[in-house]
């Protein structure tokens, strides 16, 4: 456990020390989304039935460009090759890795959420909706998200390769989540999109660490 | 007894074939020495014996066990150090070597990583960013490592007195002279004239087309 917990420290560390990187997805996210009220104009309708769609497109688009520091300067440093070459089992050290990027740069735009449901004219069970949706669905950007980072690490510059391999599986992402806020809504239930969203998360959440120590030990060579 | 063993083995890189059927054996105590001009494909046998990078066929064996197979038991008692220095920009010495032993389940205390900063002519340098040293102190951080791991039985060097100065070259040598005595074997390579008073065996890749 303690080599685990050396890698979420020093993650964290790290990540404190490039705040200002950090906080430019979170600027992206709250002017993509500020963005719309401003040309799609302020009727509250129209806002209610497009936010929860926005605020997930922007979710996604800001989480896509933080991603690529998750591996990036430990492969360009060669942190990466001592941490292959260290006695932790690397799936662990990977999903360690991916849970300390999510803590610093996803769950801030969560935490910022609620003042940007505002901005869309959610309703308090929409919000609420959104933020459950949220909070299961966002891991899973992280978890899939890593193994085309660690595809892609070895090629520099993989930025919008990244975007293009990734924005087509994160639709079924979107779907389930927005019409889960969609039923929130109109009042009905929404439990069977979460659990999908559930199921979804578990199972890259079991799989998703040995997949991204593969690709990374592809990208050595 | 052999600490490193290999057989057969073949790396291609890029549709180029490096070497083919390379079988050597390196005994406790024992020193490699590869040479070869650039591009023959040194870097790319040392990250094979890593274990970092598999090879197109053939077999590398830690005590006479593929490394495939305890690959655990095998990177316990490795020291590896490449190109990559494996040295956070960001984070400090103390803060990089401390991460390093944590990971590789190394037992140091503070002050030991202190005074071989100070070994290594690192004194007032140990808090800020290594971004901030010049090319040779940062190698200097890196190199610390082999001042830590003592249980490891085998060190594989790659390029490592590279940007160094003349007495860190001297320090760095009489450090792997030490291991060797001790029991432990070294695998390297340098470009340098080798300064070590010990017996070494020698390995030439050539460079193929």
């Amino acid at each position: 456990m303690a080599p685990l917990m050396a890698i979420l420290k020093r993650d964290l560390a790290l990540a404190y020390r490039q705040r200002a990187e950090l906080m430019q997805p979170m600027m992206f996210f709250i002017l993509v989304i500020s963005l719309f009220p401003l040309s799609v104009g302020p009727e509250p309708k129209t806002l209610q039935l497009i936010g929860p769609g926005v605020i997930w497109v922007a979710a996604i688009l800001s989480s896509l460009l933080g991603l690529e520091r998750l591996f990036r300067d430990d492969f360009q440093d060669g942190s990466l090759e001592q941490l292959m070459l260290s006695s932790t089992p690397l799936p662990a050290a990977v999903l360690v890795k991916v849970l300390a990027h999510w803590l610093t740069s996803i769950l801030p735009l969560i935490i910022l959420s609620p003042l940007l449901a505002l901005f869309l004219h959610l309703s308090e069970p929409m919000y609420w909706a959104l933020l459950k949706t949220l909070l299961l669905g966002t891991p899973l950007l992280s978890l899939i998200g890593a193994i085309a980072v660690g595809l892609t690490v070895g090629l520099n510059r993989g930025g919008v390769l990244l975007a293009l391999l990734l924005l087509p599986v994160f639709i079924p992402l979107l779907i389930f989540a927005t019409s889960a806020v969609e039923s929130a809504s109109m009042q009905l239930q929404y439990t069977a999109q979460l659990a999908i969203i559930g199921a979804m998360f578990l199972f890259s959440l079991a799989l998703a660490p040995f997949a991204i120590a593969y690709a990374l030990r592809v990208s050595q060579n | 007894m052999a600490v490193l063993s290999v057989t057969n083995l073949s790396v291609v890189k890029r549709d180029r074939l490096l070497f083919e059927k390379l079988n050597f054996a390196v005994e406790l105590g024992g020193l490699l020495y590869v040479k070869g001009q650039n591009g023959a494909g040194k870097t790319s046998l040392l990250r094979v014996l890593a274990g970092l990078v598999d090879a197109d066929s053939g077999e590398v064996c830690f005590s006479q066990q593929n490394i495939r197979d305890c690959r655990e038991t095998y990177h316990k008692n490795l020291v590896y150090f490449g190109h990559k220095l494996g040295v956070n920009q960001t984070l400090s010495a103390v803060e990089n070597l401390q991460y390093w032993c944590n990971q590789h389940q190394v037992v140091v205390s503070l002050e030991t990583i202190f005074s071989t900063l100070a070994q290594l002519n690192l004194v007032g340098l140990e808090d800020i960013p290594v971004a901030n040293l010049s090319a040779g102190q940062q190698r200097r951080v890196a190199l610390a490592r082999f001042w830590f791991k003592q249980d490891a039985k085998l060190w594989i060097l790659d390029e490592p007195f590279t940007a160094l100065d003349t007495q860190g070259i001297e320090l760095l040598s009489r450090q792997i002279t030490k291991f060797l005595s001790v029991g432990g074997a070294v695998v390297m390579t340098s470009h340098q004239q080798l300064q070590l008073d010990y017996p070494k065996d020698e390995l030439t890749l050539e460079y193929r087309i």
